[in-house]
């Protein structure tokens, strides 16, 4: 395997936990609703597939068992937001901290011990492909979804009726509530998949990309995820660009400390932030393009006047 | 394509006794009403009647605290949109209910119940919107459509669903008066067909023109039904408010004096993709003299307040001046010590916060240009909470501001009694030009009257005083002259005894008369 494959390979890995999380990110803003919490669900999905994986020695168990926790630490956001109309900003930072602090708990008698990875599934033919075979149709299940995943948003938003009604909801929950679509359980249904994503995102992390519980292990890349979302205009596809962008930078960084380039590694790798940071600058120059795309009623409670 | 007729006695919908509650505010109290088969049937009532509750009600949007609603003789509750039109209610809102950032064909599947396919829904839509003269691209995104045009998706929406009653709310309040004929026309052929119509609206005029019998709600109440064709606007009047409404003298109105607010050339790019930029607008308003500009919403009015009052300044310095000296760049406080004053057109949260007490929202728009009366203690800038209390009783006094106790918080008050101290705030400084936006928007008669006599008495006083309304009957009644806004262009003025209805309906639509020549420069 040559180093430019190498290099390829681990940017594929890099990139995507990235675009999990902000597919899923993307479908809960797409309905209207902001979920800052995206961080917490990722952890929290990391230590429970890492557990699960211990536990029962089965990664997919151990995958399936990070969904499944996601979605269910999403609901508890979800709860208050839309059910209780606490704050949203409020109360999706408040689920990031609780994620960091109860994954430590959790993961604590885990901690140290060699994780099981996920191996990778060769697809019959494609995968002799030279160049591409070993690049894209030698990965773990993961990748595979990750890519099925935006696929199926990007139809399910722009061709299928249930998405339509989730725009709607994200674009006026007034009017969608007026038309007698039901805002509150659409909106809890996004919440859920978003909260999966983030999950699957973190089984990810804990399962691929380093095999082994670490506290705190998700590393910010939840707060990435985010800012992929508005990078994206809340586009899937656009969205997958990104996180592929940002994943190659997050990677360079590793290398071109490797090649012992002489710059200071805290510079490099801060890289990545800068690279969010930069890339928020360029899109918010573009008003007309963000405000057309952006979801007018994100993050604005919904309460029936009945 | 007609529709099969209703059981020989029964009404096709008859309500009882309906009633809705917001904590002990009643808001319909006891309604009784009964729709015909094949009739338009007039909702009329002042703001705050209860009209809107009622016809929630009637849509599922809202659930009555009691009262029984029988359609074709059957008991029914209606617990939600889809299940009115179910029973076959479709529903026109007044504030349209689209998504701006869908397009139209999606906008329609989305109140579609049934699994339709888009590119069907496209089609259907398009070919009923041909069949009732309402023409429409099933492609185009609602963010680019014009108000009647938006009007337009709402009707075929409505109809897609084969109803036997419409309901419209306030349809034509958004609408020029040829868009409205046009819907006039619509209205007759659904009527033609055997469906009913229930058209809400407190356009008199109208409602005598097209509908063939009329309820009236006043407080809630059912306070009269009759054929609107046998009544005189003054009767219909006096059962909508109660009283006999006070007109509006504009006799013996002042020379025009000098010019104290003047626009040259103004031109302002829109802000956002929704707005509307200015083009090339000139403007002047002498003292002693009202101008109104009349216009349908959303072509540039908002725009248009904002540059002449400084909320966003102008880069022109020279564009906009008031008493004869350039204010373009300068903001909204600098302009009010030269002797401005403006009215914006939203009450809540714009005019005033609703949170806050009358007297806050006093010290709020004027601790700048009346430091010296409500500020006092040096650099220190202490309220002066007895000057400002004055104040405050003073302005609800000369406005005749009802309100409960003596410093109510704003959002407390009335609709029309807030929007009388708002204009009442301005007027107290008695400035010598004065801005005010739809100053009688979704206010009781009495109250718009009130407001209405006050600006032409500031004129006479020797003020300059510009109006922008989309309210026509307002413009006739305080305008001595008149320029119509259309797409961020601005006509030429006429005096108001010069101008009829129909002439500036074309304007609105954008037929312009001298100023075709300087436009095409600007035209994007």
């Amino acid at each position: 395997m040559g180093i430019v494959e190498a290099i390829l390979l681990s940017v594929i890995t890099a990139a995507t936990p990235l675009v999990l999380a902000a597919i899923g990110e993307l479908v809960t803003e797409r309905s209207g609703v902001l979920n800052l919490g995206v961080e917490g669900m990722m952890i929290m999905g990391a230590v429970s597939a890492f557990a699960i994986t211990q536990i029962t020695g089965s990664p997919y168990l151990g995958m399936l068992a990070g969904v499944a926790c996601g979605a269910l630490f999403s609901q508890l956001f979800a709860f208050l937001t839309l059910t209780l109309v606490a704050n949203q900003v409020a109360t999706g930072l408040a689920l990031t901290l609780l994620g960091i602090g109860v994954s430590g708990m959790m993961g604590e008698s885990f901690l140290g011990m060699q994780g099981i990875k996920l191996q990778p599934i060769a697809i019959p033919l494609l995968a002799d492909i030279p160049y591409l075979g070993p690049l894209l149709f030698r990965q773990d299940i993961i990748f595979y979804l990750s890519i099925a995943i935006v696929a199926g948003v990007h139809w399910f938003l722009f061709r299928s009726r249930a998405g339509l009604k989730l725009r709607a909801v994200g674009d006026s929950h007034a009017s969608a509530h007026a038309l007698g679509v039901s805002v509150i359980r659409t909106r809890y249904l996004a919440v859920m998949f978003g909260g999966a994503c983030a999950g699957l995102a973190g089984a990810q992390l804990s399962l691929v990309y380093t095999p082994q519980w670490v506290e705190n292990m998700s590393a910010g890349r939840g707060w990435i995820a985010l800012a992929l979302v508005v990078f994206s205009s809340w586009r899937p596809w656009r969205l997958v660009a990104g996180g592929y962008l940002f994943g190659a930078v997050s990677i360079s960084q590793l290398h071109a400390q490797a090649f012992g380039l002489g710059i200071p590694s805290q510079l490099l790798s801060s890289l990545p932030y800068v690279a969010t940071i930069v890339v928020l600058i360029l899109i918010s120059h573009n008003r007309r393009m963000t405000l057309i795309n952006t979801p007018a009623s994100l993050g604005k409670p919904f309460v029936p006047d009945r | 394509m007609p529709v099969e007729g209703v059981a020989a006695n029964g009404h096709l919908l008859a309500v009882s006794n309906l009633t809705k509650l917001f904590g002990s505010f009643a808001a319909c109290n006891g309604i009784n009403l009964q729709i015909e088969q094949g009739e338009i049937h007039a909702l009329l009532g002042e703001n705050g009647a209860g009209k809107s509750t009622l016809v929630k009600m009637l849509f599922g949007v809202l659930a009555p605290t009691a009262g029984e609603i029988l359609w074709q003789g059957q008991s029914v509750r209606i617990a939600n949109p889809a299940a009115a039109r179910k029973l076959g209610i479709g529903m026109v809102f007044q504030h349209f209910s689209l998504f701006e950032a869908l397009t139209v064909a999606e906008n329609i599947a989305l109140s579609m119940d049934a699994n339709i396919s888009l590119a069907k829904v496209a089609e259907e839509a398009s070919r009923l919107s041909h069949a009732y003269g309402l023409p429409l691209d099933p492609k185009a995104h609602v963010a680019d459509l014009s108000v009647g045009e938006r009007q337009r998706i709402e009707i075929v929406r409505a109809l897609l669903q084969n109803p036997r009653l419409i309901i419209l709310d306030e349809p034509t309040s958004v609408l020029t008066p040829q868009e409205a004929d046009r819907l006039f026309e619509t209205l007759y052929k659904l009527k033609a067909e055997g469906r009913s119509v229930l058209y809400i609206s407190h356009r008199l005029e109208e409602v005598q023109r097209i509908c063939d019998r009329a309820t009236v709600l006043r407080h809630g109440k059912v306070t009269g039904a009759c054929d609107p064709k046998a009544e005189t606007p003054s009767s219909l009047a006096r059962m909508m408010v109660g009283s006999d409404v006070a007109a509006v003298t504009a006799e013996g109105t002042s020379a025009k004096g000098e010019v104290q607010l003047e626009a040259r050339h103004l031109t302002v790019p829109a802000r956002t993709p929704f707005a509307v930029s200015l083009k090339n607008i000139c403007l002047k308003v002498h003292a002693g003299e009202v101008l109104a500009i009349a216009g349908v919403a959303g072509n540039g009015q908002g725009e248009l307040f904002d540059a002449l009052s400084g909320e966003y300044p102008v880069g022109d310095d020279s564009a906009v001046q008031i008493r004869q000296r350039p204010v373009g760049t300068r903001n909204i406080n600098a302009r009010r010590l030269m002797g401005a004053g403006f009215v914006p057109e939203e009450r809540h949260g714009h005019a005033a916060v609703s949170a806050l007490p009358l007297s806050d929202n006093l010290v709020l728009a004027r601790s700048r240009s009346d430091a010296k009366a409500f500020l006092g203690g040096g650099f220190l800038k202490i309220i002066r909470r007895d000057a400002v209390t004055s104040a405050t009783k003073r302005i609800s006094e000369a406005m005749d501001v009802r309100k409960s106790g003596e410093d109510p918080p704003a959002g407390s008050l009335s609709g029309g009694n807030l929007q009388k101290f708002i204009v009442g705030r301005e007027l107290d400084r008695q400035p010598s030009v004065l801005v005010v936006n739809q100053p009688t928007w979704g206010v009781d008669a009495g109250a718009a009257s009130r407001i209405r006599q006050a600006l032409v008495d500031l004129a006479k006083a020797g003020s300059a005083v510009l109006v922008i309304s989309q309210d026509l009957d307002e413009i006739f009644e305080v305008a001595t002259e008149i320029a119509v806004i259309s797409d961020g262009r601005l006509s030429d003025p006429y005096p108001a005894q010069e101008l009829s209805r129909e002439k500036i309906g074309l304007l609105m639509g954008g037929m312009y008369g001298k100023t075709e020549g300087t436009e095409g420069a600007h035209a994007h």
